[in-house]
């Protein structure tokens, strides 16, 4: 689950790192206010939305009068915002972060993330701060310093100070600056984060050491022990399909291609996706009925994968272990007859009961294809798609 | 021979008196050796029922006391999963095989740090995971069973229904399985693909492998990287995932390109230049295979 910049610090500040003053808002009225509540002479109106890339967008503008705070406001909130992670069409702007400005001396980067192969949280640090850790990764992989942290003993303060004063910080701001890794690994582990990125850190000009961008992501297997961020969801930055399919326990996500896809198991969903393309088609969606799927569930996929107008056919690929090829076949055939199937349907039973279940699609009155192998299949779907 | 497990393991299942340890205990039961095999249950408080004929413990431990047993399969819900494998893990057992699927990431840390810190020699395969079958001798997990044949060839997988497409591939070609393994799709788990690679180049009744992998972290790369120095025997892959968008997580909490990394062209290309068959059509993992060893 992601959660917007100004949510992520506020858990940033739970734990003692330091960040600037803001208020969130969703009016240019309340933005307004904001600036006034905050007091000073600068302030940064900024657009939330969970993508990065805000700024070169036209998302974050910094206002040094009133009149400027309500023009930025007035322009950012509602616009359709464009960054490289929204895709072409943008993402609609409903909520802005007023924050106090900043003294900017020097910005650095720190993200922490789980390391797979040392199953350990690690710490990564650059002076490379605004810039893509992808970028500095490729570009100049020595600037960045690793800190894997031992999960019972926490962070080593020594290393940390250490590799502070490698990334450029001042000799002042490094005992800050150790405070400040501590607070964020601390962060990262109690709010139970897959990801957690400061870009920038920024060293103010009296040498301080504070987050001005804050990017949270939370471990969905997590979220029943964190109520709190449960809190901060966010549906409008959902897709809506997505979040219909998971009131069904049914895993889904959009693609830009026009054959739907139903899959059990996300192995053999991504396959399944992969097969369409290589015979030539492009997959719709990601869809995952699970290992249990019944016939409710099937009907409800069917009716998401249908509700997207891009859909010109749909591919059904189920290998029955524990789950039987005649209740799936049953469930088809109940869910076409609810929905009202318009586009081509080919479907590919395999596994446990599968010439039951293949007896009950060729008896059915439902219009479709059987396929006996995945290549079959896709190769049917692309055909009836392009016909 | 086969690895991990066969007919002389002795199993104890944790978890065994809820609504799914109890189907697949039942299912694997009637599996081959099922019944020499399954001899215990574990879950709190319930000692002394039966499930299925099987006698239920407290804990691992007296189970361990009990009956012998050597290798646990996990059927416990998500919050209480990775206590279970540490307690699987105190009774030193040899192999704990984790079905469950859903468990904080932050959970497995702290549960593989434990095993790393105490020098456990315990064998963790999972979570999240179809689990290990030997055909026709055992199997551990929610695999179907009939779909397999007693062969030689190994395979390994991080996906469940991506490892049935491959087994009956693999059978209907008259083919059969050494043992198959399936690793599962967390991001922190115990064995990964190069785990598995090498107990396969170790035993002699395998004679070839087929490698499903997935996109998400570098696990492949790495088993590939092995391969290339080390492997004995042909190997076929597949990689799932080429489609998949970066930045979204495809079922599989594991199944994420991030920052750049975990790419289903770079785990390709790697597989490839460590001499592996890789096919990009998941219908001919079968047909691939048979080109390999002919």
């Amino acid at each position: 689950m992601n959660v917007h910049e100004y949510q992520g610090k506020e858990i940033l500040r739970k734990y003692g790192v330091t960040t600037p003053r803001g208020i969130a808002c969703f009016s240019v009225d309340e933005a307004v206010a904001a600036a006034e509540e905050l007091g000073g002479k600068v302030w940064v109106v900024k657009a939330q939305i969970h993508a990065g890339g805000r700024g070169l967008g036209g998302g974050v503008k910094v206002a040094t009068s009133m009149e400027q705070v309500r023009e930025y406001a007035d322009a950012i909130l509602g616009m359709q915002l464009v960054t490289h992670q929204t895709g072409p069409e943008g993402k609609e702007v409903k909520r802005l972060y007023i924050e106090e400005g900043a003294d900017i001396a020097d910005e650095l980067y720190v993200g922490a993330l789980v390391d797979r192969e040392t199953q350990k949280v690690v710490l990564m640090c650059s002076s490379e701060g605004g810039m893509s850790i992808e970028e500095v990764a490729e570009k100049t992989p020595e600037k960045i310093i690793k800190i894997y942290v031992d999960p019972t003993e926490g962070l080593n303060r020594a290393e940390a100070e250490d590799v502070c004063a490698k990334i450029g910080m001042p000799a002042e701001a490094i005992s800050e600056g150790a405070d400040f890794l501590a607070g964020l690994y601390e962060a990262f582990v109690k709010s139970d984060a897959s990801l957690a990125e400061i870009n920038p850190l920024v060293i103010t000009g009296d040498k301080r050491v504070i987050a001005l961008d804050a990017k949270f992501n939370i471990d969905s297997n997590a979220l029943y022990r964190q109520p709190e961020i449960v809190a901060y969801r966010d549906l409008d930055e959902e897709d809506a399909n997505e979040i219909e399919a998971s009131k069904w326990d049914l895993s889904y996500i959009s693609l830009d291609g026009n054959i739907g896809c139903l899959v059990n198991g996300a192995g053999l969903a991504m396959a399944t996706m992969d097969i369409i393309k290589l015979y030539g088609g492009d997959p719709a969606n990601f869809l995952d009925v699970g290992g249990g799927a019944n016939a409710e569930q099937v009907t409800e996929a069917f009716k998401i994968m249908l509700g997207n107008k891009n859909v010109e056919g749909i591919l059904v690929n189920i290998f029955g272990g524990i789950m039987q090829c005649d209740v799936i076949a049953e469930g088809i055939v109940a869910a076409a007859k609810q929905v009202d199937m318009t586009v081509p349907l080919v479907v590919r039973l395999e596994g446990t009961n599968v010439e039951k279940g293949r007896q009950i699609l060729d008896e059915s009155d439902v219009k479709l294809q059987t396929a006996t192998t995945m290549a079959d299949a896709a190769e049917k779907i692309v055909a009836a798609v392009k016909a | 021979m086969s690895i991990l497990i066969n007919k002389d393991t002795r199993i104890v299942t944790q978890g065994i008196t809820g609504k799914t340890g109890e189907f697949h205990t039942k299912q694997c039961l009637d599996y081959a050796f099922g019944r020499d095999c399954f001899v215990a249950g574990v879950t709190p408080g319930k000692e002394g029922q039966e499930v299925q004929g099987v006698p239920v413990y407290n804990n691992v431990a007296d189970a361990k006391a009990e009956h012998g047993v050597n290798a646990s399969v996990i059927y416990v819900p998500p919050r209480f999963a990775a206590a279970a494998i540490d307690e699987a893990v105190d009774a030193e057992l040899d192999l704990v095989i984790c079905i469950t699927e859903g468990i904080p990431v932050a959970d497995m840390i702290k549960t593989r740090d434990r095993m790393r810190k105490m020098n456990s020699k315990t064998i963790l395969v999972g979570p999240n995971c179809p689990g290990v079958i030997t055909p026709e001798e055992v199997k551990i997990g929610i695999m179907p069973g009939y779909i397999h044949k007693k062969g030689n060839i190994g395979i390994v997988s991080r996906s469940g229904t991506l490892t049935y497409e491959a087994v009956h591939q693999v059978t209907q070609l008259g083919l059969g399985q050494s043992s198959c393994v399936g690793i599962g799709g967390d991001p922190v788990n115990g064995m990964k693909h190069l785990d598995v690679m090498k107990m396969f180049n170790d035993d002699p009744e395998t004679h070839a492998v087929v490698m499903c992998g997935e996109i998400g972290g570098t696990d492949e790369e790495e088993c590939a990287a092995w391969i290339k120095e080390n492997m004995t025997k042909p190997v076929v892959g597949f990689i799932a995932g080429v489609t998949a968008p970066p930045g979204k997580r495809m079922g599989h909490a594991g199944a994420i390109i991030s920052g750049g990394q975990g790419t289903a062209q770079s785990k390709i290309d790697a597989l490839e230049e460590a001499g592996v068959h890789v096919t990009l059509n998941p219908s001919e993992m079968g047909s691939t295979l048979l080109k390999a060893i002919s």
